[in-house]
């Protein structure tokens, strides 16, 4: 492995990897398809990881009055399974899609800063690791996901657990706010010539919108975590009942962030569906304006309906009024998106693959979900179902059936693109149908329990209360969703090395990722394409009288110029997670890890960002 | 929207106005004569709660003029300005949001 | 290597607007959290018993000068007049230790004097939370000179070509300013008063 020497201030040389293979090449890369597959493998694992404390939840409620897992440790199940779905499962898994999709929908070699987004996959994995490791080091949080003091705070929470849970987040704050960053800046600056923003593929657009309403939404997460943690750790007065503090304070914080978050969830895949649906029914999406509408829309009132999560806490009858009218109001332009992926479909040629019964699954779960989130919006009616069992089955519907069926879709679309290969179609298949089945059978008696008066977060329930039968009915389905994901596992390994050969383009596709081999060269492009039109790549293929005379490329693969390997991500991850451990044990590792960060910093920023004569 | 290409680098594009260092020094007496205003009025006690909006004015007006000469934001792209106000408005608007749920406005 | 950017811009400007967009909301949370939480709790010390005008005016003063010697630097530096860029560099970053000092100073005041710590009640917990956070922005932001400075001097690597790290050092170091704009009208000059009038 040869090195470029690079000059530090005070003479001092460091070395930079020059095409490192193996390990280091996966630690030192900033290339946004290896980083790309980095956070997919990582957040599956994670993914799984959420699963079994889900199985293990199930496992309890499966008939009355069970003790196979004490109530502690059942809080601490719930609190972790969420956290981990949603912040390590889905968001990193469609942040694997942001990382190696992006680039190539809208024609470039990479992203706007490889390094920086090297360092988001790390600081990723830290945020995994210190929020995992909460199970063997003493407690993983059990205040629920949205941790709402006074319950969170160190007068009624005196162990690590929730410290963990503050650290944790934060470190996976920094991570997903450093890829929001750059992909804002990627898909502004990086376009290939002609690729206007109304020519986007949807995916890059919802990305766009994600990412945007992830740099505004996090900040206040990040201020309503430091409160916490200044509370816990140095005694502050932020939710200390006993100065007069209102803990109310952290449900409107946590909710300003949450609302919005679970757009973030939730639009990513309904960008994958909104491109699996053109391709397998060959025809372009139906009202591509009004889909960037109504998501910009959706992004727009995100922030304006927040305190429906709050409609029992005693508001008031102006604010719930206020607020129930603003959620009524987001459920427009999702149906706005439902009717042109409808209108999408109709009339198409449409191929029933496993991409598109993913995505049309997508569909109709989410529609349930919807449906059901309009009976919550009404705040007369949520009453009712606040705290019970009928809110768990929307959220599953709206983030199994609706963000998990969108990433499998898109798992299933582009793994000919990432690995060259075909998956084992009958495979995919029975993955969808146990996973479907599976998802309507567990979730959707939760609505019925639910309005029986079932709460949430309870770990166990008194057999005389009725609902004894359908628990033990969501229990055995839920292992059959676990059933399914074994399919799914099988599929990919089988297929990851020994699939059938994929070819450039096996779906007959609309957009520039299809129109390179599979796997993409590291350059990504031979050369930039110019593009003059919505699904150029389509029209390209329509135009051409002669799909076999390809004009030959002029350029030369060794004058392409990529950014150069890094290790500095890396050990400003280290850094910073140094720095989360020592908040949660001792303030002099906080002072170790900030002096690390602050050196490996400046080595970064003195870096430059392509060495002279580099390829 | 029509895609221009030009050279991404270090060197600043002279081509668009650029402020003479004496609209710099104007924009810091401007900043000194408004911090010192808020300075008076807050020793008008016959003001009572009249001062807010007065507060309010020259602060904003301060922080406009910063933001729009002192950081560019005038004389630089409109993406710029957009991005930029994106955020604040957000946050100016959640502020008051929380200020009224928590009864400041009632 | 292709330089070239869709919109012309650089991609590192763009990035610290949008940065410093989501920084709004950062800063906003903190301040809603003062605003909500004004007036209530125990009631003494507060602003009114704590606060020292005079000091705290003369200390906005010098971060709002410290703007002007900021872009005066960025102006040289174009021009390539490197010996001037230095001394109005020098001088961004006094007069940014001297804001700090004069925070440190009143929050030892205060400390000290006055018994407000931040455990004592929710006017210290929001206050020190505020303008602490904000004092860490500053200290980053003369760290971040510092270094530029650093390299101006030991590795003569600052010249107009490379104005652009310089003109990002100084969009962040203006927005720390003009949130102390903010702070000092909301947090010091609103401070005597507990909130609007009741109806």
């Amino acid at each position: 492995m040869t090195t470029i020497p690079f000059k530090l201030p005070f003479n001092i040389k460091l070395y930079r990897p020059v095409s490192p293979t193996g390990v280091w090449g996966w630690l030192t890369t900033v290339d946004h398809k290896k980083i790309g597959v980095l956070y997919g493998v990582t957040a599956f694992i994670m993914f799984l990881t959420g699963g079994i404390e889900a199985m293990l939840i199930r496992t309890q409620l499966i008939a009355p009055e069970l003790k196979i897992i004490a109530p502690e440790v059942y809080n601490q199940l719930f609190t972790m399974h969420a956290t981990t779905m949603i912040f390590l499962a889905i968001m990193p898994l469609s942040a694997a899609f942001f990382n190696f999709i992006i680039p190539l929908q809208i024609g470039a070699r990479d992203v706007a800063f490889p390094r920086l987004n090297a360092f988001s996959y790390w600081a990723f994995l830290a945020g995994a690791l210190i929020m995992k490791s909460s199970w063997f080091l003493g407690g993983s949080p059990n205040a629920g996901w949205f941790g709402y003091a006074p319950i969170t705070t160190a007068t009624f929470n005196p162990g690590n657990g929730i410290d963990f849970w503050i650290i944790g987040l934060q470190v996976l704050g920094v991570a997903s706010l450093a890829a929001s960053f750059n992909f804002i800046v990627t898909i502004i600056n990086m376009r290939a010539p002609g690729m206007t923003m109304m020519r986007l593929p949807l995916f890059t657009w919802m990305t766009f919108i994600t990412a945007i309403l992830l740099v505004l939404a996090f900040p206040v997460i990040t201020v309503a975590l430091i409160e916490l943690m200044l509370d816990r750790t140095f005694d502050f007065n932020f939710f200390n009942t006993k100065a007069g503090a209102n803990p109310i304070l952290w449900q409107h914080l946590f909710w300003i962030f949450g609302h919005p978050e679970v757009y973030i969830l939730i639009l990513p895949a309904m960008g994958i569906v909104s491109e699996v649906l053109p391709t397998f029914s060959r025809k372009p999406i139906f009202g591509y304006p009004a889909m960037v509408l109504a998501a910009s829309f959706i992004a727009f009132m995100g922030w304006l309906v927040w305190s429906h999560h709050m409609f029992t806490t005693g508001l008031g009858p102006i604010a719930n009024s206020v607020f129930t009218l603003t959620t009524m109001l987001i459920a427009v332009p999702t149906g706005v998106k439902m009717f042109n992926w409808l209108g999408t479909m109709w009339g198409g040629d449409i191929d029933f693959k496993t991409p598109t019964l993913f995505a049309v699954g997508f569909m109709s779960m989410f529609l349930i979900g919807g449906i059901s989130g309009v009976m919550h919006s009404f705040s007369a009616s949520d009453y009712q179902q606040q705290d019970t069992y009928f809110i768990v089955a929307h959220i599953h519907y709206v983030l199994f059936g609706g963000s998990i069926f969108g990433i499998f879709a898109g798992i299933y679309y582009w793994f000919p693109k990432i690995t060259g290969r075909m998956y084992d179609e009958k495979l995919g298949k029975l993955n969808f149908w146990i996973m479907f089945i599976g998802q309507n059978l567990t979730f959707f008696p939760m609505h019925w329990v639910g309005m029986q008066g079932m709460p949430r977060r309870i770990f166990t329930y008194d057999s005389g209360m009725g609902w004894a039968f359908w628990n033990g009915f969501e229990t055995i389905a839920a292992y059959a969703i676990a059933f399914g994901v074994l399919i799914f596992v099988i599929n990919m390994i089988k297929s990851w090395n020994g699939g059938k050969k994929a070819g450039d383009d096996p779906w007959d596709g609309r957009t520039l990722e299809w129109s390179i081999p599979s796997p993409p060269p590291v350059y990504n492009f031979r050369d930039i394409p110019i593009v003059k039109s919505l699904d150029d790549f389509w029209q390209t293929k329509q135009n051409s009288s002669n799909s076999d005379a390809k004009v030959k490329s002029k350029t030369k693969v060794s004058d392409i110029h990529l950014p150069q390997p890094s290790y500095w991500p890396l050990l400003v991850a280290v850094g910073l997670t140094i720095a989360g451990f020592g908040i949660i044990y001792n303030l002099l590792f906080t002072g170790i890890g900030i002096g690390i960060m602050l050196i490996t910093v400046c080595a970064w920023s003195f870096e430059p960002v392509n060495e002279p004569d580099s390829h | 929207m029509s895609v221009e290409i030009k050279n991404q680098s270090n060197h600043i594009d002279e081509s668009h106005s650029h402020p003479k260092p004496m609209t710099y020094f104007k924009v810091a007496m401007a900043l000194v004569i408004l911090t010192a205003l808020e300075i008076l009025v807050f020793y008008f006690d016959w003001l009572g709660y009249g001062i807010i909006p007065v507060l309010a004015f020259l602060s904003i007006a301060k922080f406009a003029i910063v933001v729009m000469y002192y950081m560019h934001l005038k004389f630089d792209s409109k993406l710029f300005t957009y991005v930029f106000l994106a955020g604040l408005i957000l946050a100016a608007v959640v502020i008051l949001w929380l200020m009224a749920l928590f009864g400041w406005f009632v | 290597m292709s330089d070239e950017t869709t919109t012309g811009l650089s991609h590192r400007k763009l990035l610290i607007w949008v940065f410093l967009g989501s920084d709004c909301m950062f800063f906003a949370s903190l301040i809603g959290t003062y605003l909500i939480y004004k007036g209530s709790g125990v009631l003494h010390p507060g602003p009114a018993d704590v606060f020292d005008i005079p000091t705290t005016s003369v200390s906005t003063f010098v971060l709002l000068m410290s703007s002007m010697s900021m872009v005066f630097a960025y102006a040289y530096l174009v021009r390539d007049d490197i010996k001037a860029f230095r001394i109005w560099m020098f001088s961004t970053m006094i007069m940014g230790s001297t804001f700090l000092g004069f925070q440190v100073f009143e929050f030892s005041e205060f400390y000290f004097h006055d018994d407000l710590s931040p455990q004592t009640n929710l006017f210290g917990t929001t206050f020190y939370a505020l303008t602490g956070t904000h004092g860490l922005h500053v200290t980053i932001g003369v760290i971040w000179l510092g270094i530029i400075f650093y390299s101006s001097l030991f590795r003569n690597t600052v010249t107009s070509k490379t104005n652009l790290d310089l003109d990002l050092a100084a969009l962040y170091w203006h927005f720390v300013d003009i949130v102390w704009i903010v702070i000092f009208a909301v947090v010091y000059l609103f401070g005597t008063f507990t909130g609007f009038p009741s109806s």
